[in-house]
């Protein structure tokens, strides 16, 4: 035990500086590219907080079958809409969960589905207005068994 | 394939302007291409990356797809109902196929 624990201990220790050393790089919070995607979604615009009700159990026994609602505050009408959500993972092995796409048509802007989390992370939701702005939230969720399968 | 999605609307006649929910099933394995086999081997991506539904052919809600959709993916979504005709949901497959399915709204 002592020694696995040292060896980790000695990896990590390695790869860090090797990393500092090497890259210099601004340290984040996100083990995968969800950061990278929000920039790409909002075209390096900073969203606001508020607006998007984001629903996730607090403990997810069975990470493989998440249900998640994403609502964002709306009145839909051809004036002012949501265009575009976008669901991203924290730190699951790839940050995309998914896109979704309303309209005027929608009359609301909701959408449920069930998703797969790797381990316990934050949820992100980016929504894009018509009027070019973005909004954010996110929520934490404790997976208790991982679902990504391996 | 044949495959037959379980599509469900809260009401089947709205008056013009209420908003109809939609909720829709459908049996795919939704293989996330992180997987190994037991050989070691990388168990090659097939997910449904793309939804889109039309109502009277005008599209009201799309969604895409990324490998953390769970397996038999579930979706419910909203619209408003502003006239009658058939509401067709289509899936699109990694392969290029689709998988469709068909109910109906009257709107008075």
């Amino acid at each position: 035990m002592t020694l696995i624990f040292n060896r980790r201990q000695a990896l990590a220790l390695g790869a860090g500086a090797v990393g500092a050393m090497a890259l210099g790089a601004p340290q984040t919070l996100a083990k995968n590219d969800s950061e990278e995607a929000i920039r790409k979604f909002t075209g390096g615009k900073t969203p606001a907080q508020g607006k998007i009700k984001l629903e996730l159990p607090e403990i997810a026994e069975n990470g493989n079958t998440v249900p998640m609602t994403v609502t964002v505050e709306s009145p839909m009408t051809a004036q002012s809409h949501v265009t575009d959500v976008l669901v991203l993972a924290s730190e699951n092995p790839r940050s995309g969960i998914a896109t979704f796409h309303f309209s005027p048509a929608s009359g609301v802007a909701e959408a449920n589905t069930r998703i797969r989390l790797a381990s316990t992370q934050d949820v992100i939701a980016v929504a894009k207005m018509n009027d070019g702005s973005f909004y954010m939230a996110s929520k934490q969720v404790k997976v208790t068994i991982g679902g990504c399968g391996g | 394939m044949a495959v037959k999605p379980r599509i469900k609307l809260d009401k089947k006649e709205a008056k013009k302007g209420d908003i109809v929910e939609v909720k829709a099933l459908v049996s795919h394995v939704m293989e996330s291409g992180q997987r190994r086999d037991n050989a070691g081997n990388t168990v090659p991506r097939k997910i449904l990356n793309k939804f889109v539904c039309t109502v009277n052919g005008k599209q009201v809600f799309a969604a895409d797809f990324e490998p953390a959709i769970s397996a038999n993916p579930y979706i419910q979504f909203k619209f408003r109902a502003e006239e009658s005709g058939p509401v067709v949901l289509t899936w699109t497959d990694d392969d290029g196929s689709t998988i469709v399915g068909e109910e109906s709204i009257k709107v008075s």
